[in-house]
C-alpha cells in the first residue's frame, strides 16, 4: 500500500533538495467518532490529499431481504421501519404501496393523504438530522441541538398519530393502522412554526458563516453525469442541477395534486446539497399544509351510531357468557392505544377489499366475521396471498429513490423482496467524491451523503 | 398501459428477446444473456430512449417457486386476491423463466423521457456468469457485487468482484433459496 516516492520540495532551486515522502494509509472506522454510522473507509493519503478511497460496508447487515421471505406480507412492515430508521414512515409507505400494486388494489384518498402527510413530516426529520449532524461535525454544535429539538417536535407529531417515535409500523397493506387524531392540523401548525423558526435560525447561523461555507463550498463535487452514472437520486442528485424527483416525475399517492417545487442546485458540492435540503424542508411543510387543507372526509370523532359502546374486554366477556344480543347492536370501544382504528375511521382509511386489509379493531374483538377476517389475515399459514407476479414500486425517500421489487408465487409470504436503498448508490460514489480533496473534507462530504446504516446494509 | 419500450427493444433485437410483458404496467423484457450488453448500451445511447439511470440490479432464485412448503396445517386456505376493476389485469404475468434457476433483474429509468424498463436475464445454475455493465454505468459496480455476494452470480469484466455485505470468509450465498435462514457461521475478525 505504501509507495516510496520523491518530490521536489523547491522546484525553483537548482540544488533540488529532495525529500523522501510516501503515501500513507489511513483507516477511518468502522466505529469512529467523526462517522455517524458503522462504515470503514480506507484512505490512501498523499500528504493531506486523498488519493484513493476504499469503502467497506456491511457492518449492519441484518438480512432484511431474507427475513422478508419468511414472514407474511404484513409482517414485513416492522422490518421496513428499520431500514431508514430516521424516516421509517416513507419505508412503510413504499413497501405497502408495492404490495398494493402487486395485489392490484387501491386505497381511499384519505389514506393516501395521511401517508403523504406523514412521509413529508418524516422527510423534514431526516433532513434536519442530516444537516444538524453535518453542522455539528463542522463545529456548529448549537445548530445540531436546535435541529434535534425541532426533530423531536416532529417526532411528537408522529407519536400522536402512530404511538411511536421511530419504529412506527404505521402503514398496513391496504390501509393504515389508525386514522389521524382529531384536529391534527392544530399541533401540526404549532410544530411547523417552531420548525420554521429553527430553520430560519440555523440558516442565519450557517449559510453565510465563514467557517461553515469554507468547509462546504467546493468540496465533494460531483457532476450531474457522474451522479446519474452512479445511480444517485434524491437531494444529492438535485444538488447537481438534475431535476429528478419521484414525487414529480412518477407521481404516486396524491403528490400530483399537491403544489410544491423541486429545489435544484448548480454545482453539486456540499454547500448545494445543504441548500437543497434546507429548501426541501420548507417545501415538505407546504405539502403537509396543503394536504391537511385538502384531505377528504375529516376524522369521525364519536362513534355514536348505535349509542351503545361497550369496552372491548367487556364485550368479549359478554360473548363468552352467550349474551349476544347486546353485542349485535353495539360496537366496542377500542382502548386508548387503538384510537383512530375503530370502524368509522377505518372505513375512510382502509381499502374495502376484505381479503387484504385488516378489520377495524372493534370488529376483530366484537363479532365473528371480524374475528375471522383478522384470523385469516394474521395467522401463520393464512394471510394475504397476492397473485403470481413481480412489481417494482419507487417512492421518494429522504435520500432518493426508494424502490421495492417484490416477486410473489401466490403464497402467504413474499417470494422475493428487494429494496433499492437510496444511500447505497451515494456510498458507492464516495471514492469519487473524496478523491483529490483534503482529509478534513471527508467530514462534510460524508455528512452530506447522509448514510443510514439500516438501509445501506439492510 | 404503454408497451412502446417493449416494442422498440423487440424490433431492434428480435433474436435476443425471449419474452415480454407489462404486468401491472411495469414494462419488462426477458432477454438472452448474450444480448444484455448490446441491449443495455442501446437503451442508454438511443436518443428516444436515453435510459441513463441504472436504478437497480438484483436477482431472484426461482428454484422453489410455487413449491414452498406449507407453513401451517391450514396453509392452503389463504385468501387469494384478484385485483379490483380499477386496475387492469389484462396483461398477465407469464411466470418465472423456464428451466433457469436464477434471473438477474435490471431496472432502468430515463430522467429525460421519464420511462422505466425492466430487463430480466435467466441464468442457469450450471453457468452462472454474465457480462458486467460496469463499463456503461458506475452504479453497476456495487450492485453487481451485491448480486455476487447474495446469489453467487459472476459478472464477466467486473473490476472488483468481491463480497460487499458479507465478509470474505463467508461460505455460501445467503439469498439462495437453499441457504437455511437460521444457519450460523462463525464471524472471523478483520481481514487486515
Amino acid at each position: 500500500m505504501e509507495t516510496d516516492k520523491t518530490i521536489n520540495t523547491d522546484a525553483t532551486s537548482e540544488s533540488s533538495q529532495e525529500l523522501q515522502t510516501r503515501d500513507m494509509m489511513l483507516n477511518v472506522g468502522p466505529a469512529h467518532p467523526a462517522m455517524h454510522g458503522i462504515v470503514r473507509i480506507v484512505i490512501d493519503l498523499n500528504g493531506e490529499q486523498i488519493e484513493h478511497t476504499d469503502v467497506e460496508i456491511g457492518y449492519l447487515h441484518r438480512g432484511f431481504e431474507k427475513m422478508s421471505e419468511q414472514v407474511d406480507y404484513n409482517g414485513v412492515i416492522p422490518y421496513t421501519d428499520r431500514l431508514n430508521y430516521v424516516s421509517p414512515l416513507i419505508n412503510n409507505m413504499g413497501y405497502c404501496m408495492a404490495v398494493e400494486k402487486l395485489v392490484g388494489i387501491s386505497v381511499p384518498a384519505r389514506c393516501h393523504y395521511i401517508r403523504v402527510i406523514l412521509s413529508e413530516i418524516s422527510r423534514i426529520g431526516d433532513h434536519l438530522t442530516c444537516v444538524g449532524a453535518t453542522a455539528m461535525e463542522l463545529g456548529a454544535f448549537t445548530v445540531f441541538l436546535y435541529m434535534i429539538k425541532a426533530r423531536e417536535y416532529l417526532w411528537e407529531l408522529v407519536e400522536k398519530v402512530t404511538g411511536a417515535r421511530m419504529t412506527v409500523s404505521y402503514c398496513r397493506v391496504g390501509g393504515l393502522k389508525a386514522d389521524l387524531p382529531a384536529d391534527f392540523s392544530e399541533p401540526c401548525a404549532e410544530v411547523f412554526k417552531e420548525v420554521r423558526k429553527v430553520i430560519a435560525e440555523s440558516d442565519k447561523l450557517l449559510t453565510r458563516n465563514r467557517i461553515f461555507v469554507d468547509r462546504m463550498d467546493g468540496t465533494g463535487i460531483i457532476t450531474a453525469e457522474e451522479a446519474i452514472s452512479y445511480g444517485i437520486t434524491g437531494p444529492f442528485l438535485r444538488a447537481t442541477g438534475e431535476e429528478y424527483d419521484v414525487r414529480k416525475d412518477c407521481p404516486y399517492a396524491v403528490y400530483d395534486q399537491l403544489p410544491f417545487d423541486v429545489p435544484v442546485g448548480t454545482r453539486g458540492d456540499n454547500m448545494d446539497r445543504y441548500l437543497v435540503r434546507m429548501e426541501e424542508m420548507e417545501q415538505s411543510m407546504q405539502i403537509v399544509e396543503a394536504a391537511l387543507r385538502d384531505i377528504p372526509g375529516g376524522a369521525v370523532l364519536v362513534n355514536s351510531e348505535t349509542g351503545r359502546e361497550i369496552p372491548a374486554a367487556e364485550m368479549v366477556d359478554l360473548a363468552k357468557m352467550g349474551e349476544i344480543e347486546s353485542i349485535s347492536g353495539g360496537c366496542a370501544v377500542a382502548g386508548p392505544t387503538l384510537e383512530g382504528s375503530s370502524g368509522p375511521h377505518h372505513l375512510s382509511i382502509a381499502s374495502d377489499e376484505k381479503r387484504v386489509s385488516l378489520p377495524a379493531k372493534e370488529d376483530a374483538y366484537g363479532n365473528i366475521e371480524g374475528l375471522m377476517r383478522q384470523f385469516k389475515l394474521v395467522m401463520m399459514g393464512h394471510g394475504l396471498r397476492p397473485p403470481e407476479g413481480e412489481v417494482y414500486f419507487p417512492v421518494e425517500g429522504a435520500n432518493g429513490e426508494l424502490g421495492f421489487y417484490i416477486v410473489s408465487d401466490a403464497a402467504g409470504q413474499a417470494y422475493r423482496v428487494r429494496v433499492r436503498p437510496p444511500c447505497f448508490a451515494i456510498m458507492s460514489a464516495l471514492p469519487l467524491l473524496l478523491q483529490g480533496d483534503m482529509i478534513a473534507d471527508i467530514i462534510p462530504t460524508f455528512g452530506s451523503v447522509n448514510m443510514i446504516g439500516g438501509e445501506l446494509d439492510r | 398501459m404503454s408497451k412502446a419500450l417493449i416494442q422498440t427493444v423487440t424490433d431492434q433485437f428480435p433474436d435476443a428477446v425471449i419474452a415480454s410483458h407489462a404486468y401491472r404496467g411495469d414494462q419488462t423484457v426477458v432477454l438472452q444473456r448474450d444480448g444484455l450488453v448490446d441491449v443495455a448500451s442501446y437503451l442508454k445511447q438511443q436518443p428516444d430512449l436515453q435510459m441513463n439511470l441504472l436504478v437497480d440490479v438484483t436477482a431472484v432464485d426461482y428454484s422453489v417457486f410455487g413449491k414452498q412448503p406449507a407453513t401451517a396445517f391450514f396453509a392452503s386456505s389463504g385468501v387469494q386476491v384478484r385485483p379490483t376493476s380499477g386496475i387492469p389485469d389484462g396483461d398477465p404475468w407469464p411466470g418465472p423463466p423456464a428451466e433457469a434457476r436464477f434471473a438477474v433483474v435490471y431496472h432502468f429509468y430515463s430522467t429525460v423521457h421519464k420511462h422505466r424498463l425492466r430487463l430480466v436475464i435467466p441464468i442457469e445454475e450450471s453457468d452462472t456468469e454474465l457480462d458486467s455493465l460496469t463499463p456503461l454505468w458506475s452504479a453497476a459496480d456495487w450492485l453487481e457485487r451485491e448480486v455476487w455476494d447474495m446469489y453467487g452470480i459472476r459478472f464477466r469484466g467486473h473490476p472488483n468482484l468481491k463480497r460487499i455485505l458479507m465478509y470474505e470468509e463467508f461460505k455460501g450465498h445467503p439469498l439462495r433459496k437453499d441457504y437455511p435462514v437460521n444457519k450460523r457461521q462463525p464471524l472471523i475478525g478483520p481481514i487486515n
